[in-house]
């Protein structure tokens, strides 16, 4: 087993202001250790995060992958200097972008994108709670997610067949709620992307899984 | 700490500006050179992916002359030098990118690039 990231330079105040690593983060980590060889073999030259929180996530992948590039997007400007701080603190070189999903970067990473990470807010809500979470980038953006908690990973669905090299992977965080089997339909019918469960997990009252997309 | 090799993957993403919103323009910045770990294979791998021309043009509006105006087909030690020097070790860590088309200002701070944009400005 591969030793999750140190975290011990966040305070509590760090953590009252952005998503501490929680279940859904670590069944994350899990499923990249399943695909430990195949993403360590492949030597992926960009991987990008969206939503980085913490930054425990990438920190994880770069302890797997090595030296390369690694991009983290996040609308939370805590989790921002949080991801940039665990980066530093677990010696992998992060560049951290205060921005929503992919956008400043998908002109120029089109095609590009060898990993590709997120674990979004995924607990279905009122629309009017994300378009708050949204725009006041603070916590609550962590989960709200807006009806079916689908709002804001489906615009980011929409956008990972742009971005994913042609061996590139998509890694997605989803919960029961979320219809599983509908997002795998949606990305192969839509986007021809074929997808498939690689972990999940029961926690508490959440049945979380672990999706990856890749080119048909 | 925008890197230019971030720099070089940043485009202005506001509501209809999609041509000529690439590279995006450094204002009033504050440089700081930091030593980065020189990985040849990583360089050599992502030399395709770079916008050579926006890279060379930043480099020199930086005050590094250090890059060839053409990417050079056989690369060698001292050219790797440069060009990991230019894309890991320089740093921007406050001033503002402006878009060179609507002329959006995008501020850096704490070496962070906010890029987000109001409910309004979004395509
Ligand atoms: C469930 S947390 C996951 C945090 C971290 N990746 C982890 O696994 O522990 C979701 C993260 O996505 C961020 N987020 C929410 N909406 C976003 C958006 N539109 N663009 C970028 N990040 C977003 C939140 O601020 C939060 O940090
Ligand atoms: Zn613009």
């Amino acid at each position: 087993m591969l030793p999750t990231p140190d975290l011990s330079h966040l305070t509590k105040k760090d953590l009252e202001e952005v998503y501490e690593p929680a279940e859904d983060t670590f069944l994350l980590l899990d499923a990249l250790e399943v695909d430990y060889d195949y993403l360590k073999g492949s030597k992926p030259s960009i991987c990008l995060e969206i939503g980085s929180g913490s930054g425990c996530v990438t920190s994880f992948l770069g302890n797997i992958i090595g030296s390369t590039a690694y991009f983290c997007t996040d609308i939370n400007p805590h989790a921002c200097r949080c991801t940039q701080r665990t980066g530093k603190q677990n010696n992998v070189n992060i560049q951290v972008i205060h921005g929503s999903l992919a956008s400043p970067l998908e002109l120029r990473l089109a095609s590009k994108v060898d990993v590709l990470l997120f674990n979004p807010p995924y607990v279905p809500t009122s629309d009017d709670e994300v378009g708050h979470a949204q725009s006041d980038g603070k916590i609550e953006g962590a989960w709200a997610g807006g009806s079916g908690g689908m709002q804001i990973t489906n615009v980011m669905l929409s956008k990972v067949k742009n971005l994913l090299s042609p061996s590139g992977r998509f890694y997605l965080v989803a919960l029961k709620e979320n219809n599983v089997p509908g997002i795998i339909k949606l990305m192969r019918e839509m986007y021809t992307l074929t997808g498939e469960i690689v972990l999940q997990r029961h926690a508490g009252r959440e049945h979380l899984f672990i999706l990856r997309f890749s080119h048909l | 700490m925008v890197r230019l090799i971030t720099h070089n993957l940043l485009a202005c993403h506001a509501k209809d500006c999609n041509t000529n919103n690439f590279p995006l323009e450094f204002k009033d910045i504050q440089l700081e050179i930091r030593e980065a770990e020189f990985n040849s294979d990583f360089l050599k791998g992502f030399m395709p992916k770079l916008e050579w021309k926006a890279l060379v043009d930043t480099a020199r509006q930086l005050g590094d002359t250090s890059l060839p105006l053409e990417q050079p087909e056989m690369v060698d030690d001292g050219f790797l030098k440069s060009l990991h020097h230019v894309l890991l070790e320089i740093h921007v860590e406050e001033g503002s990118m402006t878009c060179p088309n609507c002329k959006h200002v995008y501020p850096i701070l704490n070496g962070i690039p906010n890029m987000l944009l109001a409910e309004h400005e979004i395509g």
